[in-house]
């Protein structure tokens, strides 16, 4: 029998949990990216976690959808912090206050 | 109860849990922790290897392959061609603290998330808890009884592809439209700044000399450009007028 479903669910909520914590902690936007990234992992634990629990091949599609969708994102979000980057030079995100009033 | 668990679980799939598991929580560990973000995408694809072994033990052979391709073939890579492009990666110091009390509370958040989520996942009502007992056969189920591949393990991406192709196809086309629009995006992003809108006009002025009497816009956006930018292409095009500068600029900047 393999391992029950629950220590999955324990992993991936502690992972998500490690990558917030970082999102909330680090200054580097592009650690704050890679932040991310681990709670998209976590989230994509749960779902494969839950459609072997659950029987069900929905989990993993979600799975393949969440994957397609986060490689958008990081293109999207690291052009953004080029575009960023070619005006301004700062690696942290205190340093993006052109928006602030 | 623990020694009932453990009774139930393989020695191998255990071990093979514990071993995935610490790889991954060492390498998210690592991606918070380490103060050069080239290290902290070095353990991002720890973690992201940690994941896909996961995956290969529940079932999903495919997704352990995509995430292995995708996200540490493609995205972590993306990510250090980003840093080295940037040139960021430079420690960060990392105790440095801009808000008072930002990492205690940030640490507070976490742990009471962490332990809410531990607490609703291990009650019965989150899971519903009806199919948990008996359902560890994979969606492996569903084809073995149309017949098909019946008795063959790996089925996996049999599984996933019909799925996708027949039940989840319209969000699989409309999967395409979002890629298109995150690559427009990143062009758009990742362009210079626009000297001048009338595009057709400056590549045919790309071998001649420029006329001073361009509209205002082009006066405007040609100061933002770096003076670096304008003396890089100033010896391309050979114009030594220090007051075509700017345009043999943008006559380069368009051509390029």
């Amino acid at each position: 029998m393999s391992v029950p479903a629950s220590w999955y669910l324990v992993l991936a909520a502690v992972l998500f949990m490690i990558g917030a914590v970082g999102l909330l902690v680090r200054r580097n936007v592009l650690v704050m990216f890679m932040c991310v990234e681990l709670m998209l992992n976590a989230a994509n634990l749960t779902f494969v976690t839950y459609a072997r629990q659950l029987d069900d091949i929905g989990g993993q599609v979600a799975v393949f959808f969440v994957l397609v969708v986060a490689a958008a994102e990081v293109v999207v979000g690291l052009g953004i912090i080029v575009a960023i980057f070619r005006r301004r030079v700062g690696a942290t995100a205190d340093d993006a206050h052109i928006l602030k009033g | 109860m623990v020694p009932a668990v453990l009774a139930t679980v393989t020695i191998p799939d255990a071990i093979t849990f514990v071993l995935a598991a610490a790889i991954t929580l060492v390498g998210a560990f690592g991606v918070v922790l380490m103060r050069n973000p080239v290290h902290s995408a070095l353990m991002l694809v720890m973690t992201l290897f940690g994941v896909a072994v996961l995956f290969v033990e529940e079932n999903a052979q495919f997704l352990a392959a995509v995430q292995v391709i995708v996200y540490a073939g493609a995205i972590v890579v993306l990510f250090l061609f980003v840093i080295m492009l940037l040139g960021v990666d430079r420690k960060e110091r990392i105790l440095a603290e801009v808000f008072r009390g930002q990492r205690p509370l940030a640490l507070g958040l976490g742990l009471m998330g962490l332990a809410e989520v531990l607490l609703l996942g291990t009650s019965h009502w989150t899971t519903g808890a009806r199919s948990v007992a008996g359902a560890m056969s994979t969606a492996t189920g569903a084809s073995g009884a149309s017949g098909t591949y019946g008795g063959t393990p790996s089925l996996n991406t049999a599984d996933l592809g019909r799925s996708i192709f027949t039940t989840y196809l319209l969000p699989f086309e409309v999967t395409s439209a979002l890629l298109v629009v995150a690559i427009v995006g990143a062009v758009v992003l990742a362009r210079r700044p626009q000297r001048r809108p009338g595009a057709p006009d400056a590549e045919s002025a790309a071998g001649q000399t420029i006329p001073s009497d361009q509209p205002l816009g082009s006066g405007g956006t040609g100061a933002m450009t770096p003076p670096a930018g304008a003396a890089e292409h100033d010896p391309a095009s050979a114009q030594p007028a220090p007051g075509a500068l700017s345009a043999a600029g943008r006559g380069g900047g368009s051509a390029r």
